[in-house]
C-alpha cells in the first residue's frame, strides 16, 4: 500500500486493518462452561409453583433447551469482539449500489428508545395511544407529500412486503372492475424482489428489455401492452441510476390499457423533492425508509416499506389505519378501509422504524429533504465523470445517486473482475460496490456514494479505484488483486463448501470441521 | 437549516464546475420539466434536533399506555431487557450495517446471526433456522408457502387457535397465492379437527395443516393428534409456536413439526408498539432447499480459517427471480442480533427460569381472578404458562378502561382480534366477555394482587 493508504479520509475511509478484529472469535458455545449464567431477574415474591404442577407430564420438558452459559463479562467480550469483525456505515464509506448506505442520525436512535413509545404495547386502546397515532398521520401525510400520493398503510416490514402488498391491492383494483388479468410488466433492470414478488401476487412476469440509452424500450412495451397486462413495476430512476425520462409516455401507455402503475422506491432518495411519483403517474409506490429516510438497516433489517397509493386505491388498504378522528377533538383512532385487502402485519408495521423516519424527517423539512437529493446526484455524478477515464461507464451520460461502472476492460485486458475490484475495495478501507447488478451490465459496479460523503471523502474513494486499475496492470497485479482481500477479518471464503457441506448451526458442525474458533492467526 | 450534508458551499460551486454545470438544477435535466415539483415539498422547513427531540418526546408522552403496568400479551409480551443486552444490540457495527453481502467484513454480523439461528433451532427442536423473517405472521406465511410447495396441495387446514391476525395474514396473501385457507373451528379452547380424511365441504385434503402451541387463548393443544393428522393426508405439519415457553414445554419438532414458525420479540425486543419484531423460522433438513429469506452457514476462508456466509442462495429472490422460494430481502436481523444476545443472557438456566416463573405468575393471577365474582374461566384448559383467557360479567373492553385508571394495562379485549362476531375460535358474547391476560416473569406479587384488586371493581356492573 502507498503512504497515502494509511491515511484516514475524513469521515469516510476506514483503513481496515487497524481497525477491523482480525483474531478469530469463538463461538458462544464454545465460551460456555456450565453452571455459569448472566440472567438476573426481578424480585417478584409470586408463589413457587413447581413445574410438575403448572404442565401436565406429557406436555413438559424433560430436559432444558441447552443454550450457552457465560458470565456478563464473557457475553460483553464476545459480542464486542464480533462487532470489530463487522463493516458499517459508522466506520466508513459505503457506498453499495442500490441500498442507499448514507449516514444514520444518531437522534433517531434516541427517539425510537424513548420509553413513551418504546414502551408501549401494539394492541393497548387508541385513547391510551395518542401520541403513537398523531406521529404515524403526521408521516403519511409527509409520505404523501414527497410521493404525490393521496394515503398510505404502514404495515409492510420491508420493501419487497411492500411490493407484494401493492401487488395485492393491483389484483383487488382489477377483482373490483370485475377484469382478470394475469401480466405484470417489469424492466429487465429490476431488483430481483419484483419478480418474485410478482410471483407471490399470483401474476406472471413478463421481461421488457433496456434500450441503448439504459430505459425501457418503448418499443418493447408497446408490443408488450394489452388489457391483460395489470400493471408495470418501475424503479425510477431505474437501477441503472439513470431517469426514465418516458415515463409520461410509459404511464399514458400502461393506463389505456386499464393497467396500474407501481413505483418501486428504492432509488427515491434521487428525487426527494425534485419530482414526485404522483406526479409521473404512478398509483402505488413503496418506499424504503431504512434507505431514504435512514432508519438506518440493521445488518440486513429492521426496514420499512410503507405503501402509499392513489385516492381510488385508499378502501383497499390494509388495515386497520391510524387516522385523525372526524370529530374536530383533535383525537385519532384506527378505521378500516371499506374494501380493505386485509392485514399484512401481525401489529401496525416496524413503528420504532417509522417513529426514526419521522425524526428524519423534522430534523431536514421540505427544503432539506430536496438537499438531500440534490447532494447526492452531485456526489454521484462527481464520481461518474471522475472514474469515466479509469472504468467503463455503462451509460455515459448523467445520472441520478448512484453510477453504473464496469470492470469489463480491466477483465479484457487483466482478468481483474468486478468481484475482485470490491474486494480490493475492502482492503482500502471502503465498503464495496454492488457487484453484477444490475444483470443487464457486464462486470457492473454499482456505486452510490449517497449524499452524506465529502468531497474529501469522494477523491479517496475515486483514488482508491483508480489505484486498483492501475495495480491490476502491474507485474503481479491481477494475482494480488484475485487474492483479495488480505486486511480483512477473513480471506475469501469457499463459499461451494457452504453450500455443499451445509454448516447452518453450531450443532451440525461435522467433527472434522476446520478452523479452530479459539485460534489466533 | 439544520442537515447531516457536509458539503460547503464552495465545494458545492467546485464540484459543479467540475461537471462543468452552474447550477444544481442542471443535475436533474433528465427529469422532464413539466413534471418537476414547483414550490418544493409540502412539509415544513427542517428544525434543529432539540427541537425534533422536544417533538417526539411530546409524542411520546402522549402515551399513557406507557405508564401501565402492562398485563396484556396476545403476542407481544413485556419480557425483562437487562441493560447489557440494550448495549450489545445498539452497537452501531450492527446497527449501521447492510445485509452482509461482503462476507470479509461482515463476520461480526454472520457469527452472530449463526449463533441466533442454533439457539431457535434448539429452541424449536428442529436442525435448521434462517435467518429471521419480519414477524411472527410472515414466519407463518412463509410456512404456509413452504408446505403447500412440499406437498403440491393448496389446502391448509389451520386452527383458530393461531393468532387471529396471523389468520389475517394467510387469508391476505392467499389472495395471491391462490391457496384455500381453512380455518378449523375451537371448542372450550382447544381445536376440533375435522374427522376422518375430508372437511366438511367435500374440498381437497389439506397440504398443510397448522396449530399453534400454545395457541392464542393460551391453551396447550394435541400435536400429537396433528402429527396423525398430518400424516393421514401427507401434508406438512407447521406448528406456530411460543419460544419462551420452550423454556418449560416440550418443542415443537419433539412433537414432529415439519415446520415451526414464531415471534422473536420476547427475546430482547421492546414492546415497541408492534414493531420491529421477529419472524422465527425453522424446518427439518428435507426442507431446507425451500427455506425462505437467508440462511447462514459455517464454512472457511481461503487460509482455512473459520468464516460464515450466506448460504443455499440459489433459493433466494436476487438469483432466483419469479421462481424464489420467498420475496424477502431485508429481514429483521438487528432483532435477530438482539435474540442472540438475549438467550446469551439467558442461557440454558435463564430461558428455563423465565418460563417457569411466567408460569407461576400466570397460575397464580388465575387461581384468584376466578375467586371474583364475575370473572369465569372461557376456555377448558387449566395448564396456562403465560397466558390465559378470562370471562368478565361486563364486556372486556370496559374492564380495560376501568383498569387503566387504575394504573393496569388489563389484557386485551378479544373482540379486538376476531371482530365483535367472533370467529373460528369464539362466538360473540366470549369476544365481547372475553378477556386476554398475560403474566410475564417482571410481574411481581404486589402487581398481582393490585390488579386482582382492580379487576374485581371493574366486573361490576
Amino acid at each position: 500500500m502507498t503512504s497515502q493508504a494509511d491515511v484516514h479520509a475524513p469521515g469516510g475511509r476506514a483503513q481496515s486493518a487497524p481497525i477491523m478484529g482480525r483474531s478469530a472469535e469463538p463461538t458462544i458455545f464454545e465460551l460456555s462452561e456450565p453452571g455459569r449464567r448472566s440472567w438476573q431477574l426481578r424480585t417478584t415474591g409470586v408463589k413457587e409453583w413447581s413445574a410438575e404442577e403448572l404442565v401436565p407430564r406429557e406436555h413438559r420438558r424433560q430436559r432444558p433447551v441447552q443454550l450457552a452459559e457465560v458470565s456478563e463479562r464473557d457475553l460483553v467480550a464476545h459480542v464486542t469482539r464480533l462487532s470489530h469483525r463487522q463493516f458499517s456505515v459508522d466506520l466508513g464509506a459505503y457506498p453499495l449500489g442500490s441500498c442507499t448506505m448514507k449516514y444514520n442520525p444518531k437522534i433517531c436512535d434516541a427517539v425510537a428508545s424513548l420509553p413513551g413509545l418504546a414502551g408501549v404495547h401494539p394492541a393497548a386502546p387508541a385513547a391510551m395511544t395518542q401520541g403513537w397515532l398523531a406521529l404515524l398521520v403526521e408521516l403519511e401525510e409527509a409520505l404523501c407529500a414527497v410521493t404525490g400520493m393521496h394515503a398510505a398503510t404502514f404495515q409492510p416490514a420491508a420493501g419487497a412486503a411492500g411490493e407484494l402488498t401493492g401487488l395485492l391491492l393491483v389484483r383487488a383494483y382489477h377483482d373490483a372492475q370485475g377484469e382478470h388479468r394475469r401480466r405484470v410488466i417489469i424492466p429487465d433492470s429490476a431488483h430481483g424482489t419484483n419478480p418474485a414478488s410478482v410471483t407471490l401476487g399470483g401474476f406472471e412476469v413478463t421481461t421488457v428489455p433496456s434500450d441503448s440509452r439504459g430505459c425501457v424500450d418503448m418499443a418493447a412495451l408497446r408490443a408488450a401492452l394489452d388489457r391483460d397486462v395489470a400493471a408495470i413495476m418501475l424503479t425510477n430512476p431505474n437501477t441503472l441510476g439513470l431517469f426514465e425520462e418516458d415515463i409520461e409516455e410509459i404511464a399514458t401507455a400502461v393506463h389505456d390499457v386499464g393497467g396500474l402503475l407501481y413505483y418501486d422506491g428504492a432509488n427515491l432518495n434521487a428525487i426527494l423533492g425534485v419530482v414526485r411519483p404522483g406526479d409521473m403517474g404512478f398509483d402505488i409506490v413503496h418506499l424504503n425508509l431504512h434507505k431514504t429516510f435512514a432508519t438506518p438497516h440493521g445488518g440486513g433489517g429492521p426496514g420499512a416499506g410503507p405503501v402509499a397509493v392513489s385516492e381510488r386505491l385508499v378502501e383497499l388498504l390494509p388495515g386497520p389505519r391510524p387516522v385523525r378522528l372526524g370529530n374536530g377533538a383533535g383525537a385519532y383512532g384506527w378505521e378500516m378501509p371499506s374494501r380493505s385487502i386485509g392485514r399484512v402485519h401481525s401489529w401496525h408495521g416496524n413503528a420504532l422504524v417509522l417513529a426514526r423516519a419521522l425524526a428524519y424527517v423534522r430534523v431536514h423539512g421540505g427544503d432539506g429533504l430536496r438537499r438531500v437529493a440534490e447532494r447526492a446526484v452531485l456526489n454521484a455524478n462527481w464520481l461518474r465523470v471522475r472514474l469515466s477515464g479509469t472504468y467503463d461507464v455503462a451509460f455515459d451520460r448523467p445520472c441520478m445517486h448512484e453510477v453504473v461502472l464496469a470492470a469489463s476492460a480491466l477483465k479484457r485486458k487483466h482478468g481483474v473482475r468486478a468481484l475482485d475490484v470490491a474486494k480490493r475495495l475492502l482492503e482500502e478501507g471502503f465498503h464495496a460496490p454492488t457487484v453484477y447488478f444490475p444483470l443487464v451490465v457486464e462486470e457492473a459496479l454499482m456505486v452510490e456514494p449517497t449524499e452524506t460523503e465529502s468531497p474529501q471523502t469522494l477523491e479517496a474513494l475515486a483514488e482508491a479505484f483508480e489505484r486498483i486499475a492501475a495495480q491490476a496492470g502491474e507485474p503481479g497485479g491481477p494475482e494480488a488483486a484475485h487474492a483479495a482481500p488480505r486486511t480483512t477479518p477473513v480471506g475469501r471464503l469457499d463459499e461451494a463448501r457452504a453450500a455443499r457441506v451445509l454448516v447452518p448451526t453450531f450443532d451440525a458442525r461435522p467433527a472434522s470441521a476446520g478452523g479452530d474458533g479459539s485460534e489466533q492467526e | 437549516m439544520a442537515d447531516y450534508l457536509p458539503h460547503t458551499d464552495e465545494e458545492v460551486e467546485a464540484m459543479l464546475a467540475f461537471l462543468g454545470l452552474s447550477d444544481v438544477d442542471e443535475l436533474f435535466a433528465a427529469v422532464p420539466r413539466a413534471l418537476r415539483l414547483a414550490g418544493g415539498l409540502e412539509i415544513a422547513g427542517g428544525e434543529p434536533e432539540p427541537d425534533v427531540l422536544a417533538h417526539m418526546d411530546g409524542l411520546a408522552r402522549a402515551n399513557s399506555a406507557a405508564e401501565l403496568v402492562c398485563f396484556a400479551g396476545g403476542g407481544a409480551y413485556d419480557h425483562e431487557v437487562p441493560p447489557v443486552v440494550r448495549a450489545l444490540a445498539g452497537r452501531s457495527e450492527f446497527v449501521t450495517a447492510y445485509t452482509p453481502y461482503q462476507p470479509e467484513v461482515a463476520q461480526g454480523v454472520l457469527q452472530a446471526v449463526f449463533e441466533y439461528q442454533t439457539m431457535v433451532a434448539r429452541l424449536a427442536g428442529l436442525p435448521v433456522a434462517n435467518a429471521s423473517l419480519y414477524d411472527g405472521a410472515s414466519a407463518l406465511v412463509e410456512a404456509v408457502n413452504l408446505g403447500t410447495a412440499a406437498s403440491g396441495r393448496e389446502t391448509v387446514w389451520v386452527s383458530s387457535g393461531v393468532h387471529p391476525h396471523w389468520r389475517a395474514c394467510l387469508r391476505t396473501f392467499a389472495r395471491g397465492s391462490g391457496h384455500r385457507i381453512v380455518e378449523i373451528p375451537l371448542a372450550g379452547g382447544e381445536t376440533v379437527w375435522p374427522e376422518g380424511g375430508r372437511p366438511d365441504d367435500g374440498g381437497e385434503a389439506p397440504g398443510v395443516v397448522v396449530a399453534a402451541y400454545p395457541n392464542y387463548l393460551g391453551c396447550l393443544e394435541d400435536l400429537a393428534g396433528v402429527r396423525a393428522l398430518s400424516d393421514a393426508h401427507g401434508a406438512t405439519m407447521v406448528v406456530a409456536a411460543d419460544p419462551v415457553a420452550a423454556g418449560i414445554l416440550r418443542s415443537a419438532g419433539e412433537w414432529g413439526a415439519d415446520v415451526v414458525v414464531g415471534e422473536g420479540q420476547p427475546f430482547g425486543t421492546a414492546l415497541s408498539f408492534g414493531g420491529p419484531y421477529l419472524g422465527l423460522f425453522c424446518c427439518t433438513m428435507a426442507n431446507v432447499r425451500r427455506l425462505p429469506g437467508r440462511l447462514v452457514g459455517e464454512t472457511v476462508d481461503v487460509d482455512g480459517r473459520r468464516a460464515y456466509v450466506t448460504t443455499l442462495r440459489a433459493r433466494e429472490q436476487d438469483i432466483r427471480r419469479e421462481r424464489a422460494t420467498s420475496n424477502v430481502c431485508t429481514n429483521q436481523t438487528l432483532m435477530a442480533v438482539t435474540a442472540a444476545v438475549q438467550l446469551g443472557w439467558l442461557g440454558t438456566s435463564g430461558l428455563a427460569e423465565i418460563a417457569l416463573r411466567c408460569a407461576r405468575g400466570t397460575r397464580t393471577l388465575r387461581e384468584a381472578a376466578l375467586g371474583i365474582d364475575g370473572v369465569t374461566p372461557l376456555t377448558g384448559s387449566t395448564a396456562v404458562l403465560r397466558e390465559m383467557a378470562l370471562r368478565t360479567a361486563v364486556p372486556a373492553r370496559t374492564v380495560v378502561d376501568r383498569m387503566a385508571s387504575e394504573g393496569f394495562l388489563a389484557g386485551i379485549a378479544l373482540a379486538d382480534f376476531t371482530g365483535d362476531d367472533g370467529d373460528g375460535s369464539l362466538d360473540a358474547d366470549a369476544a365481547a366477555h372475553g378477556l386476554l391476560v398475560a403474566v410475564t416473569e417482571r410481574r411481581t406479587a404486589a402487581e398481582i394482587n393490585g390488579y386482582l384488586v382492580a379487576l374485581d371493581k371493574a366486573v361490576r356492573p
